[in-house]
Order: C-alpha cells, then sequence, then structure tokens
C-alpha cells in the first residue's frame, strides 16, 4: 500500500520550492532556505528564482530550463549554481514541473546540493579538455610533419612537367612515411625520388625527414641512382634506426629534346613509363630494401624518354589500396595509363582520385604519386624561383621544434 | 536548396499567401515557435528555420568567423528571404533575433516588409544612462560559466527529451536535438549575442516596425525594449501581459494575436 503524502517533511535534505507564473518564489522548505542562506520572509514572495541564480544560471533558466519545461511538462537533473548573500556559490541539481493550482499554473522545483557531483564533474571536464588539446597539438604536429614530406613547390623544369601529389591516410591525424622530392644538381641535372619509410608515427616521420634530408646531401656526391642509394643504406645504417625504407630515384638530364633518365629502386615498386604512342613499361632497376643489409644489391637502368612520354611513380599505397573490389593493384594503374596521358598534372589527379574513389575516399595507407611528362621546346615554362626549399626547411624546423616540446612534454608525465 | 539544407527551414501554411518568416533566438532552436505557427498557417505560407549551430542546422557550416558577430547571422536571414524568392517578407524574430532582423533589413531592406522584434534589446550591457540588464561583469561570468558548466549546456537537457515516457507523443513530436547545442557554438553564439551593440543601428530601420515586450523579461528589461521602441523611426509598442523572456511558449495565443493585429494591418 502507498501512502500518498500530504507534503514533504520540513527537515527532509532535499530543497523545495514553488514558483509562480511571475516568476516569484511562493513557497519554500528548510533545505532550501538553508541552501541559499536566507531568512524565509526575504525568499517566499519576495524574490524570483531567477535572482538566486548567478547570472549564467539565469540566461540558462531563460533561454533553455523554461521553454523544455513549457514544452514538455518537466525538466530534470540541471546543473545550476544558488548564490548566496555573500557571494558564495552553491552548487545544485534542479529538476521541475508543471502542476496547477489555484493561482494558475506553477513550477514545482526540487533542488540537490551538488558539491562533490560537481567537483567530480570539473575533474572529468578538465582531463577531457586535456585529451583534446593533447589531440589538437598532435595533429597539428602531424600536419606539420607531413609537410616536411614533399617540396613546398615543385621547381618548374624546362621541357619536363612535373606534378607530384601526396595524401596521408584515414583523416590525416596519424603520420605516415611516403615522401617525394624533386630538386635540380650543380650539374643541371635534376633528380626525383619517391619513397616509403616503414610505419607510422613520429618516429617513422624523423626518419622520413632524415632520408629526405639526406637524399639532397648524397645526391650530390654521387651520379648513379644506385649510388646514391647505396650511400643512404648506409647513412640509416649509421643512424641506428631499426625502421627501413623503400625508394625510387631517378636523375634526369636533358639532351635537345629527349631526356636520359637513369633509374635506380630500392625495393620499391618500379615507375610505369607511357610512350608517346601508348605503350606501357615498368622501368628501372630492382633492388634491395634500403637500411637492412650492409651489402645491398641495387643496378641502375638508363633510358632514352621522348616528347609525349611519360613516367608516373608511386608508393604502395596505391597499388595496395583496397576497397570493395579487392585490391586497386598494378591493374588499376594499369587501367589509368591505358586510358591515355595528356598530361603530367591529369595522370597524377586521375590516378590519386580513381585510388581513393576505390576506397570509398579513406585512404588506409599513404599515397605518394609523382607523373612526369616530356613536353614539346614550344610549351616550356620560365624558370624556377627557388622558394620551395627555403620554405621546406622552415617547416622542418617548426616541426623539430614542436616535435621536442612533444617529447620534452611526455617526459614530463 | 543547399541554403534551405543548412537552415533546416520548414515550410508550412497557405502556398503564395504572404510569407511570414518565425526566427527563434538564443538556447533553442525552430520549435520555440511551434504553439504559434498554427495561428498563422490558414492566411500566411510560415517559414521557420534554424541558425547554423542550433537545431536540426547543418553542423558542418559552422564557421566561427562568420558566426562572430551578428552580421554572419544576419546574411544567413538575407540568404533564406533571398531563396524562398517571395520577397518582400514579414520578419518576426524572438530575443537575438530581432536585432539580426533589423541588421538584415537594414542591409536589404527591399527583402522586408515588416518587423516584429519580439523582446528585443539593443544591448545587453549596461552603458551610462542606458540600461540593459547586464553588467559587464555579468556577461563575463556568463561566458566564463558556460565553460565551467560545459556539461549543462551540453547534455544537461538531453535526458528530458529523450526519457519523457509520460508523454510519449510529445517526445516523439518534438525534434531530440531541442535545445542541444554544442557547448562551443553555444558560447561564441551567447558572445556574439551579449557583447553586441546595436544601438547605433535601430535609426537606420526603413521597414515599418512592432515592438513586443513582456513582464518580468529576466533577459530583456523593459528599459531595453522602450529604447528599440524610442530609436527605430515610427515603431509600434504592444505591452504584453505574458511574463518571462520566452511569451511565444508561455502564453503563444496572446503572443500570436499581438503579432497577427499587426501584420495583418
Amino acid at each position: 500500500m502507498t501512502q500518498r503524502l500530504e507534503g514533504l517533511p520540513a527537515d527532509v535534505l532535499c530543497g523545495y520550492l514553488e514558483v509562480g507564473d511571475d516568476g516569484v518564489v511562493t513557497s519554500a522548505n528548510d533545505e532550501f532556505l538553508r541552501i541559499v542562506d536566507r531568512p524565509h520572509d526575504e525568499v517566499v514572495g519576495a524574490v524570483s528564482l531567477s535572482s538566486l541564480l548567478a547570472v549564467g544560471d539565469r540566461i540558462y533558466l531563460e533561454t533553455h530550463f523554461r521553454p523544455t519545461l513549457q514544452l514538455h511538462g518537466e525538466v530534470r537533473e540541471i546543473a545550476m549554481e544558488l548564490v548566496r548573500p555573500d557571494g558564495t556559490k552553491v552548487p545544485v541539481l534542479v529538476s521541475a514541473d508543471m502542476a496547477l493550482g489555484k493561482g494558475g499554473q506553477f513550477m514545482r522545483t526540487v533542488v540537490f546540493e551538488a558539491r562533490d557531483r560537481r567537483r567530480y564533474e570539473q575533474e572529468l571536464l578538465r582531463a577531457r579538455r586535456a585529451a583534446e588539446e593533447a589531440e589538437g597539438r598532435a595533429r597539428r604536429l602531424a600536419q606539420t610533419l607531413q609537410q616536411t614530406f614533399v617540396p613546398a613547390l615543385v621547381p618548374d623544369i624546362p621541357g619536363l612537367e612535373v606534378v607530384g601529389a601526396y595524401r596521408p591516410a584515414g583523416d590525416g591525424s596519424e603520420v605516415g612515411g611516403d615522401f617525394y622530392d624533386v630538386f635540380q644538381l650543380h650539374s643541371g641535372e635534376w633528380v626525383v625520388a619517391v619513397g616509403d619509410v616503414c610505419g607510422k608515427g613520429v618516429e617513422a616521420a624523423v626518419v622520413t625527414t632524415f632520408v629526405r634530408q639526406s637524399l639532397r646531401a648524397l645526391a650530390v656526391q654521387w651520379d648513379d641512382p644506385s649510388q646514391i642509394i647505396r650511400a643512404l643504406n648506409t647513412a640509416m645504417l649509421q643512424h641506428g634506426t631499426d625502421r627501413f625504407c623503400t625508394l625510387v630515384v631517378l636523375r634526369l638530364l636533358k639532351e635537345d629534346d629527349d631526356w636520359l633518365v637513369t633509374i635506380s629502386s630500392g625495393g620499391h615498386p618500379l615507375p610505369l613509363l607511357t610512350t608517346a604512342d601508348g605503350e606501357i613499361s615498368e622501368v628501372g632497376a630492382s633492388g634491395s630494401l634500403v637500411g637492412v643489409l650492409a651489402q645491398p644489391g641495387l643496378a641502375d637502368a638508363r633510358y632514352v624518354v621522348g616528347v609525349g612520354d611519360s613516367i608516373v611513380i608511386f608508393t604502395d599505397g596505391v597499388t595496395e589500396a583496397r576497397g570493395e573490389a579487392g585490391s586497386f593493384g598494378l591493374e588499376g594503374v594499369l587501367g589509368v595509363l591505358e586510358a591515355g596521358v595528356t598530361s603530367a598534372g591529369d595522370l597524377t589527379d586521375n590516378l590519386l582520385q580513381q585510388v581513393l574513389d576505390f576506397q570509398a575516399g579513406e585512404a588506409r595507407d599513404d599515397i605518394a604519386i609523382v607523373s612526369i611528362r616530356v613536353q614539346d621546346d614550344a610549351d616550356e615554362a620560365p624558370a624556377p624561383a627557388p622558394r620551395a626549399d627555403v620554405e621546406a626547411k622552415d617547416r622542418a624546423l617548426r616541426a623539430l621544434q614542436e616535435l621536442q616540446e612533444l617529447e620534452r612534454l611526455d617526459e614530463a608525465e | 536548396m543547399q541554403v534551405l539544407a543548412r537552415h533546416n527551414v520548414a515550410v508550412s501554411g497557405v502556398e503564395g499567401a504572404p510569407v511570414i518568416v518565425f526566427a527563434h533566438g538564443f538556447g533553442c532552436d525552430q520549435n520555440m515557435w511551434r504553439l504559434v505557427v498554427p495561428a498563422f498557417e490558414a492566411d500566411f505560407q510560415v517559414v521557420v528555420f534554424d541558425y547554423v549551430g542550433a537545431g536540426g542546422s547543418d553542423l558542418a557550416a559552422y564557421d566561427r568567423d562568420k558566426y562572430a558577430s551578428l552580421a554572419g547571422y544576419a546574411s544567413d536571414v538575407i540568404e533564406i528571404v533571398e531563396h524562398l524568392d517571395r520577397a518582400p517578407v514579414t520578419f518576426v524574430g524572438h530575443s537575438v533575433s530581432t536585432m539580426i532582423g533589423v541588421l538584415a533589413s537594414i542591409e536589404r531592406p527591399e527583402l522586408f516588409d515588416r518587423l516584429v522584434l519580439l523582446g528585443p534589446s539593443a544591448r545587453y550591457i549596461d552603458d551610462g544612462d542606458y540600461v540593459g540588464g547586464f553588467s559587464s561583469a555579468d556577461i563575463d561570468e556568463l561566458l566564463e560559466s558556460m565553460d565551467s558548466n560545459y556539461l549543462g549546456w551540453s547534455h544537461a537537457i538531453a535526458p528530458a527529451i529523450m526519457g519523457n515516457e509520460e508523454q510519449p507523443a510529445l517526445a516523439a513530436e518534438l525534434d531530440e536535438s531541442f535545445c542541444r547545442t554544442d557547448p562551443d557554438i553555444a558560447r561564441r553564439f551567447a558572445a556574439a549575442t551579449f557583447l553586441a551593440d546595436n544601438r547605433a543601428d535601430l535609426p537606420r530601420v526603413s521597414v515599418p516596425t512592432l515592438v513586443l515586450q513582456c513582464r518580468n523579461d529576466a533577459i530583456a528589461p523593459l528599459s531595453a525594449g522602450q529604447y528599440v521602441r524610442d530609436h527605430v523611426p515610427g515603431a509600434t509598442f504592444g505591452q504584453l501581459d505574458a511574463s518571462g523572456h520566452c511569451p511565444h511558449l508561455s502564453a503563444p495565443a496572446e503572443t500570436a494575436a499581438a503579432i497577427g493585429e499587426f501584420v495583418r494591418a
């Protein structure tokens, strides 16, 4: 048998008050008066509930609490703060519903003091904020680092159209190891490199930056791509990282309308050459992974590439892309090439788009693509402004500083 | 179509009839108007919408810079009215929407034939003789409390909406997003609202305007409503018997009658 209560016991540990249509408190029990630390006559019939609240809650009461109450007939568990005459604030939980009395509708309101719960919530909130901040920092770091994996600007090469693309895996918050670079040597020759450092995360990123910067230095000392890769292999072994990379290096020398291209691959998928009349073939000499063996097997292959010929270089993020239809594979790349190559820009864009579409827009792995196409002398572009390197260096420096900061934070924890 | 989806625009009433647009204020969304809208559906084409960040709007369209000031919201109102392609329209704004409507009508007067300002305030913070109802410290405290009462602003209302088992019909009828706000967006909207000063804009209104004032409005006091009345050229003033900041919920019949008298005149 349940007994119908006539009213709340006066000394129950739950604040209770009634609020009239005009917002004024029409009745309040002892516990509520204790919470707001005011005598009966200074509350009941004297003030509005709103005036007892902190200003933020006053606005919340009008813009959220009352509208919900009016539309639903009740509101539950709203966190608010009541203000005592001395200015101290008491965190409370408020539930209310509407009831009909002699004077019309009124609000029946129940108030619980909730100091401990609020403290706990504040702790949770702080932890959540800290987590959000850390996440944001990690993402910014990833993005900054990733920007150093590719040149800010691919330089204009007279007679050669070169267009690169890079897409990090997923939403870009994790750093991968794909990179590419295009730069000129003192001799007037050009070097194009595309590579992939194994693994992901900050450590892989550090190695990626190391590899890309080392390549530039070593390309000055050594002529053949296989020699450059061999020297990089030594540098990686000396560096002490247990990460390895795959890499393809092209060295390009202009001779009249043609380009002499020397290609060596260290464990990397071979580039594909498409001639002006549409013939497609793998180019380059395959060799060992870089950073594993003391005596890697590496070789060079040489080609003469003419006007209208193109070469596409890519990482395994392209061929190993997986979708509902299986894996993109070499067949996918061939499909793009067989559709015809009209410019390096279109080739890079088409291939990237198809790989992304194949994976429904969400890349599982990093993707790096560089396309090269030999142009007529007629559509030669003007000489490049050497800005790219300065910017890339700046970014690398910034990334390094962020990294050091992150490491300091890690150590501090 | 993009604009209509972005703002979750809902159209009801008589097709081809004069258009009346109801704009919600800071806090909830277009559902605030649900008790008033039926009073206009017989002789108007009624349009309600959500500002970006509120209700069923496209949150992806939220742009911190654009919505840092009321001008960003006003440009959305202009876009909505342009898309309706039925100008000029009657614009009824509540709370902060009153000043958004004022700004939109100044920018593009040809799009509006009447303005109804329900519970307007051109500035919430007191300034010399001007009484907005809040001190500068109050508003700082508000913005700060929105930070510290993060959970309250984001999710406190949700259980009441989801778990209203005694009134399942009502609960089902209401959009689940009612009054739920991304706390970050709510804080930015609060800053844009409560730090705004649109007093200098009022004399530039050239559209017939009705100012409706409630009793005991804790957000927009009588002095704020009177200021708007005195500074919008030729404004009509109506004092509602309803009390509180949301007469369209607490006294929908009276509110609809007061709006109706003006817009049907």
